[in-house]
């Protein structure tokens, strides 16, 4: 139990800590960098609570996909960051009442809201392992949230889709197809030039 | 005092201890597997490879490492220093970490978790980070192009890659390596494997492979008739070396990964073999994957990008979850699930 508080104290702390070095990194690539530590440690943290299939899924999804395009975009939009902060102190006042009314808002809703720590207890049994447990009660239980959700996720893709996709005619594309079955009989052919005369 | 010693230092240091002799395992085996690559890739281009540094070239992976290690480390005035040394530190940790939950025979590994296969898949994509750290932080333009080639590259491949080993998971039930390979052995030898049953994906993971891994011929990253050296640019001395060693480490753990998948892992192919010890049958057949894999570097040209993407999103995602679902269409039609719960 000792180590296990112990691990837990040095995955939080480093959690929290990267997550500050976020917002305070002057670099946007190495705010990104730390986010991603930031998610690796929280993935320890799951990791610790028994919930290995979601620790590993927090690492693929997160880190592995999300994290690279988010380190892609920062890498090529080149953000200058002291020409960002040049405005700082004017917009102090009234980003900081935003950022108070957001905080108090969001007291008021975890004050209101009874939570609810009784889990339904007969998922969870030691016999099935994790990902056998969060199997059963999504393709059962939740199976419509389940679907609705692949569904959101399908709208979003069609959505980027269509707003990136080019349908110039001008654009030179290789059709693979003609490529493929072209016929070097037809394609190719001898011609026996003259000296300085050219074809 | 001596309850601490029994629950927690020994056994840290037991498994400290078998870590350890698997590392270096594993490094002395990826450096007589490189002399391989280049001797077959010689043998095939008809010279004759190293074979000067000991008997036939034996020890060239030895001088080279040395050579490396002796020679000046140079960071690039504009370099991210931090970012610049960590990106290779990355690339060759990850490679050696996700050694741990590979069976070499049967109760033969270092951690047996019950998400082996997620486990080597997370690993496997975070790979991507050494090089587009080391891109990044060379401050020039050709590892910057090298590096987001193959963030891309990587990433696509792994949708196609993922899809594959559903299928395997389908049909084992698990997600432990362990239970992958023990769910191939049967009366019929070698036929149980699911590279016959699932000929298909055993191709499209064998060719994810090599573009996962950056290998010919999908090595854009770093292809030097158009980038130099790519991602690698900038790097001399020890951290090119590590680039280098976490790149073959990644390799070899492709195949043997293809190995547990497909070919059965330590099981022997037929039943009369079985008296030769399992490590060896998987030592085998990991090595009949790398042989492969260096094939295909000799004797296949180098795509272009556009192909490459088009064969990773146009041609194995639609092909691969067809698979998928003719897989558990044909699990579901035979009742196979219903024992399970």
């Amino acid at each position: 139990m000792l180590i296990t508080n112990l691990f837990f104290y040095i995955f939080s702390i480093i959690t929290i800590a990267s997550a500050c070095m976020v917002i305070a990194g002057k670099n946007p690539v190495h705010s990104v960098l730390f986010l991603i530590l930031c998610f690796f440690n929280a993935a320890g943290i799951f990791l610790i609570l028994g919930a290995e299939f979601l620790a590993l899924i927090l690492v693929i999804v997160y880190v592995g996909a999300v994290a690279v395009l988010f380190l892609f975009v920062v890498m090529m939009l080149d953000v200058d960051f002291t020409r960002l902060r040049a405005g700082f102190l004017a917009y102090l006042p009234i980003g900081g009442l935003i950022g108070f009314v957001m905080f108090v808002e969001l007291v008021m809703v975890l004050g209101t809201w009874k939570l609810d720590f009784n889990l339904p207890t007969n998922v969870l049994t030691n016999e099935l392992s994790n990902t056998r447990a969060l199997g059963n009660i999504i393709y059962t239980e939740y199976i419509y949230f389940f679907q609705l959700s692949g569904l959101i996720l399908l709208v979003a893709m069609i959505g980027a889709i269509v707003l990136t996709i080019n349908h110039k005619q001008t654009a030179k594309r290789q059709n693979i197809f003609n490529q493929v079955i072209r016929d070097p009989k037809e394609s190719v052919k001898n011609i026996n030039v003259k000296p300085g005369q050219g074809i | 005092m001596s309850d601490i010693f029994y629950t927690y230092l020994l056994p840290t240091a037991i498994i400290t201890g078998k870590s350890l002799f698997l590392i270096v395992l594993l490094l002395v085996s990826v450096a007589f597997l490189l002399l391989a690559d280049r001797k077959i890739w010689a043998a095939v281009q008809m010279r004759r490879g190293p074979n000067v540094v000991g008997a036939f070239g034996l020890l060239q992976s030895f001088a080279d490492l040395l050579k490396f290690v002796l020679k000046e480390t140079i960071i690039p005035s504009g370099a991210d220093k931090v970012v610049f040394l960590l990106a290779p530190l990355v690339t060759t940790v990850l490679a050696i970490s996700a050694w741990v939950v590979i069976p070499f025979d049967n109760n033969l590994v270092l951690a047996d978790i019950n998400i082996g296969v997620l486990y080597i898949l997370a690993i496997s994509s975070l790979g991507v980070y050494g090089i587009i750290m080391g891109g990044w932080a060379s401050n020039s333009k050709y590892p910057f192009l090298g590096a987001l080639r193959s963030a891309a590259q990587m990433v696509s491949y792994e949708v196609s890659i993922g899809f594959v080993i559903i299928t395997v998971v389908l049909l084992a039930g698990s997600l432990n390596l362990t239970d992958i390979v023990n769910s191939q052995s049967g009366d019929l030898g070698m036929l149980n494997w699911y590279c016959f049953g699932l000929f298909p994906m055993f191709v499209i993971f064998f060719i994810s492979a090599l573009a996962e891994t950056n290998r010919p011929p999908f090595d854009l990253p770093e292809a030097e008739s158009e980038l130099v050296a790519g991602f690698m640019v900038e790097y001399s001395a020890t951290p090119y070396l590590m680039f280098m060693l976490g790149e073959y480490v990644s390799i070899v753990l492709m195949c043997s990964f293809g190995s547990i998948l497909f070919l059965g892992g330590w099981l022997a192919p037929f039943p009369f073999l079985d008296f030769i010890p399992g490590f060896i049958w998987f030592a085998i057949k990991t090595c009949l994957l790398f042989f492969m894999f260096a094939m295909v570097k000799a004797i296949v040209p180098r795509y272009r990008y556009d192909q490459l993407m088009r064969l990773g999103w146009k041609v194995f995602l639609p092909l691969s979850l067809l698979m998928v679902v003719l897989t558990s269409s044909y699990l579901v039609l035979i009742n196979h699930f219903s024992n399970n719960l």
